[in-house]
């Protein structure tokens, strides 16, 4: 790899875990409580030798969602995070979330500038059949990449995807593109109904977190990441369900052929519903892609049945974080 | 089957009831329902009046279990005669409407048949779910469906607990049946889950059919599954829950737990065992509506149940 180029990042000295954006996705609320609990008991910091602490800040985002087990009250506080809404005025009849918003925007940002959170993690669940897959809004953040990577290889057992939707700083609407730089993934495990913790899922995403944080922690130490390559699945479209046009019901079901395969090429004329009356729906655009966020519960009322990406192999710089001038030796 | 067992005179079922919504985020039945409401064909029987019904609009409105609480279980003596003013919650007035149109419970006129339809995120299949041990019209129509739709299996769960059982919208008639099929998460519908659904009920309504024209059905067995306790998450001093059902537990509706088996994993990934006396047989393991309920699962115990032969009186 003596060719590659190298990237040179800075440290990444606050590192901020979010949980229970969405009150009813749980293995979130309950690992970001148990690491709380954790952080309570431990009575020193945990300090690199070398480079300096890095702390993690552990926030649940969404506490009365939480406590009614709902994924909002007012409204989806995981789309109020576009500079629109981050500026708007709070007025008596500002929705929940809105304010919530902006309160972590203050917590956690403010989004964008030089005072933001270095990376932001927020943890989702997800009704589809997608394994781990880590969302962001960039198929050149290094840093989540290298991320994604260290997980694809720590995790083997889990199928484990780099999902980019490819929307500017400023229309970015999720909890985690407060971060500086944008660097912010959601990590999203599934299947798992909302409302339910399954002891796999939540390890799952457990392992996640901890291996991410181990590569932050090693990256700030001053470890070489070596380059290469890997696949980014990039948002193209998605697909609503066919409705009635007067209740707007839903007319059809995912198919029994596309339902739980997520990531698996969804070809032209390939079954995508199936209706009530048995007929099959099939595929009509021109190029293959693939399918994810199948039968997602929270996008019935989002008009979206279906996501879908198209996958490329992207190539990754090495990795290595700037050393403060102090710490390079001579010679 | 001895030939001199009785034959039960039952009286024909002549109306039959089919509730969705019950809970309006369980998906199956509400599209089923809708689906029938628009046309009925499908649930149409010679000699049967079938009456597709969403028991709880509002709910399915906002794909949420409830509005106010729960109206599967309020059908309780107390909510069905209190009486109806601004302050009841909208599921006691919806259960008092429910038991005018289909009941009253408990007298002659009330409905012959009610078909509820359930779906659960605990990996129970198809499941029937019985009120009573005694009933054998019900015992006879599971036994039909049973074979019918054999080798595909279809459970039955019976809750005739005394402070378990609890008051159901289906109770309203003379024999209540609830459907109950899973894995399914709430607000979700998939497509191989409302098609079991729809078959069963298909069996069931033909079963009516001919008993309704004079067939007698010989006696049978009806192996069972009978609720016997019901078992809570390990919770902290706060009632958070403090431990998940363990993973060689999750997904095993209706598999023996015996004492010493892994029943929960705490989140640090400590084992906590079954520490009861006898073999139990979970199920409604890790329903998500019943985290509020406290409960994780539903200890059962196997039984057979004998249903005397049946034909229309």
């Amino acid at each position: 790899m003596a060719n590659m180029p190298v990237e040179r990042l800075p440290r990444l000295s606050r590192v901020a875990v979010c949980g229970g954006t969405h009150g009813n996705e749980l293995s979130g609320v309950y690992l970001v409580r148990e690491l709380l609990k954790v952080k309570k008991k431990k009575k020193k910091e945990e300090e690199d030798e070398d480079g300096g602490a890095m702390s993690v800040l552990l926030v649940l985002s969404n506490p009365r969602a939480m406590q009614q087990c709902l994924r909002y009250i007012d409204t989806d506080l995981n789309r109020c995070f576009t500079h629109a809404c981050l500026i708007g005025p709070t007025l008596d009849k500002t929705p929940y979330e809105m304010r919530r918003a902006r309160e972590l925007n203050a917590m956690l940002g403010p989004k964008g500038s030089a005072g933001a959170m270095d990376l932001i993690c927020d943890l989702h669940n997800t009704t589809a059949n997608m394994g781990l897959s880590l969302i962001t809004y960039s198929d050149h953040d290094w840093i989540c990449m290298h991320i994604f990577r260290h997980l694809q290889r720590q995790i083997p057992d889990t199928p484990v995807r780099y999902i980019h939707y490819d929307v500017t700083s400023k229309e970015s609407y999720s909890l985690d593109s407060v971060g500086k730089h944008g660097f912010g993934m959601t990590m999203e495990v599934g299947p798992q109904p909302h409302g339910v913790v399954r002891s796999n899922i939540y390890t799952t995403m457990k392992s996640g977190v901890q291996y991410m944080l181990d590569w932050v922690h090693f990256f700030n130490s001053g470890v070489i990441f070596d380059g290469g390559f890997m696949d980014v699945f990039t948002v193209v479209k998605h697909i609503d369900y066919p409705r009635d046009g007067e209740t707007h019901n839903i007319t059809a079901a995912i198919h029994p052929q596309l339902q739980d395969r997520d990531f698996c090429l969804l070809r032209p004329g390939d079954p995508l519903f199936q209706t009530f009356s048995g007929e099959t729906l099939r595929y009509t655009g021109s190029e293959p892609l693939y399918p994810f966020f199948i039968n997602e519960s929270a996008y019935y009322e989002k008009g979206i049945a279906l996501c879908l990406a198209r996958k490329r192999r992207v190539k990754i710089p090495s990795l290595i974080t700037i050393w403060p001038s102090k710490y390079i030796h001579n010679g | 089957m001895s030939s001199f067992s009785s034959c039960q005179s039952v009286r024909e079922a002549r109306r039959v009831a089919i509730f969705g919504g019950t809970h309006g985020n369980e998906l199956s039945g509400v599209t089923l329902v809708h689906l029938w409401m628009k046309n009925g064909t499908e649930i149409q029987r010679r000699g049967v009046e079938t009456r597709p019904f969403i028991t709880n609009p509002r709910a399915v409105e906002k794909c949420s279990r409830y509005v106010d609480t729960d109206l599967n279980r309020a059908f309780t003596p107390e909510n069905l005669s209190a009486p109806a003013d601004g302050q009841l919650p909208y599921e006691v007035l919806r259960a008092q409407e429910i038991n005018r149109m289909f009941g009253p419970k408990g007298s002659p006129d009330a409905y012959d048949v009610i078909f509820d339809l359930h779906n659960t995120t605990s990996n129970m299949g198809c499941t029937l779910i019985l009120e009573s041990s005694k009933d054998h019209f019900n015992l006879q129509m599971i036994n039909y469906i049973q074979k019918a739709l054999a080798p595909a299996s279809c459970l039955v769960l019976l809750n005739e607990h005394p402070l378990l059982k609890y008051s159901t919208a289906r109770s309203v008639a003379k024999h209540p049946v609830g459907l109950e099929v899973g894995p399914q998460p709430q607000g979700v519908l998939r497509s191989n889950i409302f098609e079991s659904m729809r078959e069963i009920l298909k069996h069931a309504l033909d079963f009516i059919e001919l008993f309704n024209e004079g067939v007698e059905f010989p006696p049978c067995s009806v192996p069972v599954f009978r609720v016997s306790e019901r078992v809570d998450y390990p919770r902290d001093a706060n009632g958070n829950i403090m431990a998940m059902v363990h993973p060689n537990l999750q997904d095993c509706d209706w598999e023996p737990l015996n004492p010493g088996d892994p029943m929960f994993q705490t989140f640090d990934g400590k084992t906590i065992r079954y520490q009861g006396s006898g073999t139990i047989y979970p199920t409604f393991i890790n329903e998500a509506a019943y985290y509020e309920k406290q409960q994780a699962f539903v200890a059962t115990r196997r039984e057979t149940l004998s249903a005397n032969a049946v034909r229309k009186a």
